[in-house]
Formats: structure tokens, C-alpha cells, sequence
């Protein structure tokens, strides 16, 4: 019987935790990466954080916000950690909205850390209008909001390639090996050397991918190095008062005679 | 461990007692004589308790920081999971407690299905469980579109959508249902405060199933009634509670492997995306735990008739004490049923893995078969074979059973202990 409930017990897990729903055919799996935020102990690599903020600035920037991001988040620990200095200069590089002031007028003042990060687009239909009528989704939790996460972004990232043979493509139209339908309105963006990083690390197509990619994977979970470091002290916690308690129960039990 | 009167020690405890007897239930609760044979399938109620509580206490704290309109939740959401202190830990905990909450209550339910736990005299038990246990499903379904992503959204939109099948009442009872002509602010905001009030329905039942399961008393591996307190028994405090919670140790590690380390899992990623009524998302899902269901809605190709029998998957359940006709409750000494229990177990988990999938071709038709099973379980191989089967021999007590061939091969140690 025993036997029979661990049956059970791994079956409901495994259908727990390995049910995927189909993916369309044409679909290739994205490319696994080793990123350094993986695994239980996993952390972001900081100096490709920050490499990823200046992809992001430069080039993701122009079209897709990230409206849940303050400024303040970037020198924020388990982030790109840039020192107060470097956040107030980023922050104060951008123009914001800001009012009504005592006139009942609206005016623009230099961005503070606490401001959340300035949107390309006033709203969801200028982005929409101005991008050939596909919104560019705001990149907050982009890596979260899509099955394959970061290697998934990724891939899109480096996935562009001709069409095949026999598939025409509108214009404004991409063709992307790991984009869903293949078909993508987003331009390849990323060529070798578009980026000057500050660090002197060669602006490679994949290097650039990576980083803003890491970057992401920081903005969609600013909490994963704080949540990684408190999950292991909290299982060794709870395996140690385990211990305690079954060793407890053993002794309060060996007073009956049934074994527990 | 006494039946007799409990009488407080101090004068003021007395007072106090005489007006409201509160330290006798205390009494009571702690000396509640208990199977000393149970296993540890029998410690999920008190799990249980634990995750109702923590749902709660959670779940006061998010709505604290939570704001309930379809322009605001989605951004009120990721405020709490950025700028809220631990924030993130708490929704975390909220919504991976949601599955392991459903986690402990099937293991719960199929310990009650095994050891025949619904059985006379525990049928009133049995039925407060379930109504708990549809609460349960009314609470999550609704908390589950509280985040309002496109999951969400697009999950409220088909459930809600089931009550149009009601002929000639149903467009009505769905607009009536939603507040609007579709899913929308309305709906999100009575769904809020439903979802605030259920847990609060589940804790005053909890306390009906548990004084309800205090009259008989505990069921036991072995299904025998008992004396009590006997040298069968055990008082719950120290002896339960401390087993008790061990078990529920183990199940926090379990459960904070998933909070800490895989905290989306057993989400869906699409409910990061917010929720947009003009964009259907490929594949429209439920949280696993109402997957065997969301099979069974469609296996059937009508609309109406699907909807009445997923629900009567369900309500089949509240008459499952007069359909099993065997006189012997513990699967231990049934043979034939326990296989059938068996089959039950893999039937349900089949169904829910494939209400994951698509409803085409060979998913179908495993939807199919196991809907048909499903319902041939309860309506004819309950009745069938507790009328024909040939029980085990039962032991007398828990400490002195009839060694008569392996029905337990703990018994069968207890016996030769003995010897």
C-alpha cells in the first residue's frame, strides 16, 4: 500500500509540474543559455545589468516603455546597482511631465529618481499608430509574460533570418525562426557595434542580446537575488526544526505502542 | 483523555468557565481521544487549517495594497510585488498557497475515498467537506482574475460564460452575473468582494466539519468502530499535534521550495500580460487544480449538456455515502474496490492532464473515456461491488486484530510484537 501512495505522490507531481500546452508547429524551442541568474542560488550578473540598461536605453527605449520601473530601482540592491550619483544623472536626463502647478499649468522638469521610467508614447495608441499598428508591450514583466522567459527573449533577439523560400512577407513584416507564427513587426534592431559600452566589452549582436535580456529578466523579478538568498535560509530553517520535531514526536510516541 | 466533567483549577477560571465554558472545549480539544493508529494521509486536515489560515492572513495584507479596477489592478499588482516590503513574499505565498491548498485537499479527499472516511456515521462530515471544498473553487477562480491579466480576463469570460447555457434564463443570469454586458469593472469588483468573503464562509464551515467529525470521532486505517478513550486511542495533545506538525513541516519545505525558487510554475505566463478583451490568447486554460473538471465540461460537444455534467461531477460526490453499499469501510480489506480506487486515482489525473491540452483528436477522446469512467466509478461500481465483493476479514480493535492473511502487513507486525 505504501508503495501505492508514493505512486501517487509522484504522479501528481509530475503532473504538477510537467504539463505544457502544445506549441504550434512551426515553433522552434528557444536557445538555452546559461544565464547566471538560474538555479537556487542564482544572481545577475552586474556589470551585464548595466550593459543592458544602456541597450535598453539606447535602442529598446524608443518604442517600448517600461511604466512599472523608477528610476530609483537601478541603484537599488540586487540590481544594476549604479551609485546614487549615476542614478540622479539618469534620472535628471530625461524631461518629465509634471503639474498642475499653482497656475493649473503643466510644465517639464528634469526626472528625479523617484520617477517612473518615461514612456516613448503618451498612450497604448499613439505606441500602436506609430509601430504599423502592432502595440511594442511594455517590457516591465516582458520576461514573466511569456512561456520560455529569457531564453525565449533572447532567441526573438537573435532569431532573424531571410524567409524561406515560398513565405512572402508584408511590408513592416520580419521574419523571426522563434517568434510565434514567425512573423514579427518588430525590425531587427541589434547589429555588431551599435552600442559603445562604457566597459570597453565588444558590442556583439549576441552580447547586446544577452545583456538586455539579463536586464529584463532584473526588471520582470527586481526581487530574485533577496528572494534566492531568503529561500535557502528559510529551508535550512525548516529542515532543522523538521529535525527537532521529528526527533520530538519519536520520543513522545515511544511512550504508545505504535510506531509513528 | 477523560469523559468526565473538566473542572478549571483557579477561582477566576471557574468564573470565567461557569459563563462560558470555553476552558472545557480547550479541555476537550487537547484530550479529544484519536485513533492511535492513524497515518500520515490523516495528518492533511490539520495542513489544511494551516493553509486557510495563511490564505487569510495573506490575503489581508495584499488586499491592504490591492486596488480592484480594470484600469488599476494590474498596476496595483506589480506595486505590491515592487514597492510593498515583501511584497513579492506575499503574493508569492498567496498564490502558490492557493495550489497547495488544493494540493493537501485532494490528498484529503482521496484518503476519505480510501479508508471510506464518508461513511455512516460521517456523512454530515463528509458533506460539509464538500462544501468547502466548492468554496474553495469559487474563492480561487475569482482570485485567480483579481491580477486582471489576459488569463484572467479570458478565464472569467469562459466561466462565466457557462451559465448561458441555462435555456431561456441564461444571457440573462450571465449580464446579471458580470454587472455589464461583459466581463468588466463590474465584475472585477463584486469578484473582489467575494473572493474578501468566501474564506471567511470556508473558516465557519472548518469549524462545523470539525465539530461534526468530534461526535463520531476520528475514522482509522483499519475503518473499525472504536471505544474510546480505549487503549486504542491516544489524546490528541501531545501526541497528534506533534505529528501533526511534522507533517506540516514537511509540506512548508515543500511549499517554500516553490515560493522561492519556481514562484510561476504553476502559473500561466500569459497572466503577466494585462488583460485585453480584443485579444483571445491561443489557449485558454484553468489553474491545474480545476483541469479534471475543465476536461469533463469539454468532452461534451453541447454546450448545456457539458456544463451539467461538469457540475454533477461534483454533486455526485454529496450522495456518495448512500451509493457505496459496502458494509466494511477501509479499502484495506476490500480487494476488488481498492483497484477501482486505484483506477480512480489515475482517471482523475488523466482528465487533468488533458483538460491542459487542446480538445482535439486523441485528447478527446481520453476526455471522453475518462468522463465516462469517472461517472461509472461513482453510479455503478460502488453499489455494484460493495454488494458482490468479498471482504477481507476485519480485526476486532486497532491493538488486538485477527491475524488472518496480509491485509496490513503493519497489523500483521503489531500482532507478532505481541507474541
Amino acid at each position: 500500500m505504501i508503495k501505492f501512495n508514493l505512486k501517487l505522490l509522484v504522479l501528481s507531481f509530475l503532473l504538477l509540474i510537467s504539463h505544457k500546452p502544445l506549441q504550434s508547429a512551426e515553433m522552434v524551442d528557444p536557445i538555452k543559455v546559461d544565464w547566471s541568474f538560474k538555479g537556487l542560488t542564482g544572481t545577475f550578473d552586474r556589470a551585464s545589468l548595466q550593459r543592458g540598461f544602456q541597450v535598453y536605453k539606447e535602442v529598446c527605449a524608443s518604442c517600448h516603455s517600461m511604466q512599472y520601473l523608477s528610476y530609483r530601482n537601478l541603484g537599488e540592491p540586487g540590481g544594476p546597482e549604479f551609485s546614487e550619483q549615476e542614478v540622479k544623472a539618469i534620472a535628471a536626463s530625461f524631461e518629465i511631465e509634471d503639474g498642475p502647478d499653482s497656475q493649473g499649468e503643466m510644465f517639464t522638469r528634469p526626472g528625479k529618481p523617484s520617477d517612473k521610467f518615461k514612456s516613448p508614447y503618451p498612450n497604448v495608441q499613439a505606441a500602436t499608430a506609430a509601430n504599423g499598428g502592432a502595440y511594442p508591450p511594455d517590457m516591465s514583466v516582458l520576461v514573466k509574460a511569456r512561456k520560455g522567459g529569457a531564453n525565449y527573449i533572447y532567441s526573438v533577439l537573435v532569431g532573424y533570418e531571410d524567409p524561406p523560400p515560398g513565405v512572402t512577407l508584408d511590408d513592416g513584416v520580419y521574419y523571426n525562426k522563434y517568434m510565434a507564427g514567425n512573423k514579427i513587426k518588430m525590425p531587427n534592431n541589434l547589429m555588431d557595434g551599435l552600442v559603445e559600452y562604457a566597459d570597453g566589452t565588444e558590442s556583439t549582436v549576441d552580447q547586446m542580446a544577452k545583456d538586455v535580456t539579463t536586464f529584463l529578466a532584473w526588471a520582470a523579478e527586481p526581487e530574485l537575488e533577496e528572494r534566492h538568498k531568503t529561500g535557502v535560509k528559510v529551508i535550512i530553517y525548516l529542515v532543522l526544526l523538521t529535525t527537532l520535531v521529528y526527533l520530538s514526536m519519536k520520543k513522545i510516541w515511544s511512550r504508545v505502542d505504535t510506531e509513528v | 483523555m477523560s469523559e468526565h466533567e473538566y473542572v478549571p483549577k483557579s477561582k477566576a477560571g471557574k468564573w470565567f468557565n461557569d459563563r462560558l465554558p470555553l476552558l472545557t472545549l480547550g479541555a476537550h480539544l487537547t484530550d479529544y481521544p484519536t485513533p492511535k493508529n492513524l497515518n500520515y494521509w490523516w495528518t492533511f486536515g490539520g495542513i489544511l487549517t494551516f493553509c486557510l489560515i495563511t490564505q487569510i492572513v495573506t490575503g489581508i495584507v495584499l488586499a491592504m495594497h490591492y486596488v480592484a479596477h480594470a484600469d488599476l489592478a494590474f498596476a496595483s499588482v506589480e506595486h505590491i510585488m515592487r514597492d510593498v516590503n515583501y511584497g513579492w513574499l506575499i503574493r508569492y505565498i498567496h498564490s502558490n498557497g492557493a495550489s497547495m491548498f488544493f494540493l493537501a485537499v485532494y490528498i484529503h479527499i482521496f484518503r476519505s475515498l480510501f479508508y471510506g472516511s464518508y461513511k455512516s456515521p460521517r456523512e454530515v462530515i463528509w458533506i460539509i467537506g464538500l462544501m468547502i471544498y466548492l468554496l474553495m473553487m469559487a474563492a480561487a477562480f475569482m482570485g485567480y482574475v483579481l491580477p486582471w491579466g489576459q488569463m484572467s480576463f479570458w478565464g472569467a469570460t469562459v466561466i462565466t460564460n457557462l451559465f448561458s447555457a441555462i435555456p431561456l434564463v441564461g444571457d440573462s443570469i450571465t449580464t446579471w452575473l458580470w454587472g455589464a454586458y461583459s466581463v468588466d469593472n463590474p465584475t472585477l469588483n463584486r469578484f473582489f468582494s467575494l473572493h474578501y468573503l468566501i474564506p471567511f464562509l470556508i473558516l465557519g464551515l472548518v469549524v462545523l466539519h470539525i465539530w461534526a467529525l468530534h461526535v463520531p470521532g476520528n475514522n482509522n486505517p483499519v475503518g473499525i468502530d472504536i471505544k474510546k478513550p480505549s487503549k486504542d486511542t491516544v489524546p490528541f495533545h501531545p501526541y497528534i499535534t506533534i505529528k501533526d506538525a511534522f507533517a506540516l513541516l514537511v509540506f512548508m519545505i515543500i511549499f517554500a521550495g516553490f515560493v522561492f525558487f519556481t514562484p510561476n510554475v504553476l502559473g500561466h505566463s500569459d497572466n503577466y500580460i494585462p488583460a485585453n478583451p480584443l485579444i483571445t490568447p491561443a489557449h485558454i486554460v484553468p489553474e491545474w487544480y480545476l483541469l479534471p473538471f475543465y476536461a469533463i465540461l469539454r468532452s461534451v460537444p453541447d454546450k448545456l449538456g457539458g456544463v451539467i455534467l461538469m457540475f454533477s461531477a461534483i454533486f455526485i460526490l454529496f450522495v456518495l455515502p448512500w451509493l457505496d453499499t459496502s458494509k466494511v469501510r477501509s479499502a484495506v480489506f476490500r480487494p476488488i474496490y481498492r483497484q477501482f480506487f486505484w483506477i480512480l486515482v489515475i482517471d482523475v489525473l488523466m482528465l487533468g492532464y488533458v483538460g491542459a491540452m487542446p480538445a482535439e483528436g486523441i485528447y478527446l477522446v481520453l476526455a471522453r473515456v475518462g468522463t465516462v469512467y469517472y461517472f461509472l466509478h461513482f453510479i455503478v461500481v460502488m453499489p455494484v461491488v460493495g454488494y458482490l465483493e468479498k471482504t477481507d476479514p476485519i480485526p476486532m480493535s486497532i491493538s488486538e486484530p485477527v491475524l488472518t492473511g496480509g491485509a496490513e502487513p503493519s497489523l500483521a507486525r503489531k500482532v507478532n510484537d505481541k507474541v
